[in-house]
């Protein structure tokens, strides 16, 4: 029995030193977002590509969607921009989300670098973004059809990123069908 | 005389200094609703700098959550309803206090439970130790021809 003990600290070691080696894969600025398995937050907001057309959650509704959260003063949003183009060129429906810019920029940028959304909801104070639980732009979110928050991505959408948010897709829509 | 200017400019540039380090200067009708404003931001973590409250914090986040808890706080809310607020928008992430329930037991209490399993330790230990220590004091169980033995080994070495 008392050699036993002798294995105590060694047993402890292991103990802490998985934990610690778990906590380097965790991305700690990487947070859950609060508003998951939640309808998509109420909001009655003008369109940026639209400006007499009023969106509410409503509109967001219908199929399987991302949310994209972004900005002209956001260079990551700028990074993800040609791989949103190409995603709706796959035929993605993608919602944008302008939080915190300038309409007249904004248009700007979308005739420039060309226009991947579907509707573009214009958050110029901040509060939709605000009841999101929006802290960085851009962020992408995945809704169902029922505009339900299924999953959030914080920071730019890539090839790798896109894996991620398609299985959620794929599993959302299955899910939907059956 | 330049003496005393050098030091007011000096001064002055210190002001200046501090006069900036401010941010949005909010205005409170009595001092209870200041007070709870300046607890709330202080307790309330900053999502985007996870290491400031938003009351320290220059993110713009930080400024419109202050924002948000200010036009709470005029509105009548009590301390509750703003972080129930924050927390559906931010998750528990943003209290620095973490609420009491199932997830936050082992953070809470756990400290307490390593005391209890430290203290039954030691009265163990403490315990066995007189169990062993009390047919005599130690050392005596050694015959006689071996204690002579060692008393001259002792003797042998002060000698030296």
């Amino acid at each position: 029995m008392r050699r036993y003990v002798l294995f105590l600290p060694l047993v402890i070691f292991l103990g802490i030193g998985f934990f610690l080696w778990r906590g380097l894969s965790i991305d700690p600025t990487e947070l859950p977002s609060a508003r998951l398995n939640q309808p998509f937050p109420a909001f009655e907001k003008a369109s940026l590509t639209n400006p007499e057309q009023t969106l509410t959650p409503d509109d967001l509704k219908g199929q399987v969607a991302l949310v994209n959260i972004w900005a002209t003063w956001c260079p990551t949003c700028k990074e993800e921009h040609a791989f949103l183009n190409q995603l709706a060129q796959q035929g993605v429906t993608i919602y944008g989300i302008n939080y915190k810019d300038e309409p007249v920029k904004a248009r700007e940028w979308l005739k420039r670098y060309l226009d991947p959304y579907d509707k573009v909801v214009l958050d110029v104070d901040g509060k939709l973004g605000l009841d999101l639980g929006v802290y960085g732009a851009p962020e992408t979110y995945v809704i169902d059809a029922d505009g339900v928050i299924r999953y959030r991505h914080v920071g730019a959408v890539d090839a790798r990123v896109w894996k991620d948010l398609k299985a959620v897709m794929e599993q959302v829509s299955s899910g939907e069908g059956a | 005389m330049t003496r005393v200017l050098q030091h007011l400019v000096l001064i002055g540039l210190l002001w200046a200094g501090a006069v900036h380090a401010t941010i949005e200067a909010y205005e409170f009708d009595d001092k209870a609703t200041e007070e709870r404003f300046q607890s709330l931001t202080a307790e309330l973590r900053c999502p985007k700098c996870q290491n400031n409250n938003i009351a320290d914090s220059n993110s713009p986040i930080a400024s419109d959550l202050r924002g948000e808890v200010y036009r709470l706080v005029n509105d009548g809310a009590s301390d509750e309803e703003v972080v129930d607020f924050m927390v559906t928008r931010y998750g528990e992430f943003v209290l620095y206090r973490p609420r009491v329930n199932e997830m936050t037991w082992v953070l809470w209490y756990g400290p307490f439970v390593l005391l209890g399993i430290g203290l039954l330790v030691v009265f163990l230990i403490a315990r066995s130790r007189r169990r062993v220590g009390s047919p005599g004091v130690a050392g005596s169980d050694l015959a006689p021809e071996e204690r002579e033995r060692l008393e001259q080994l002792l003797e042998q070495d002060k000698k030296q």
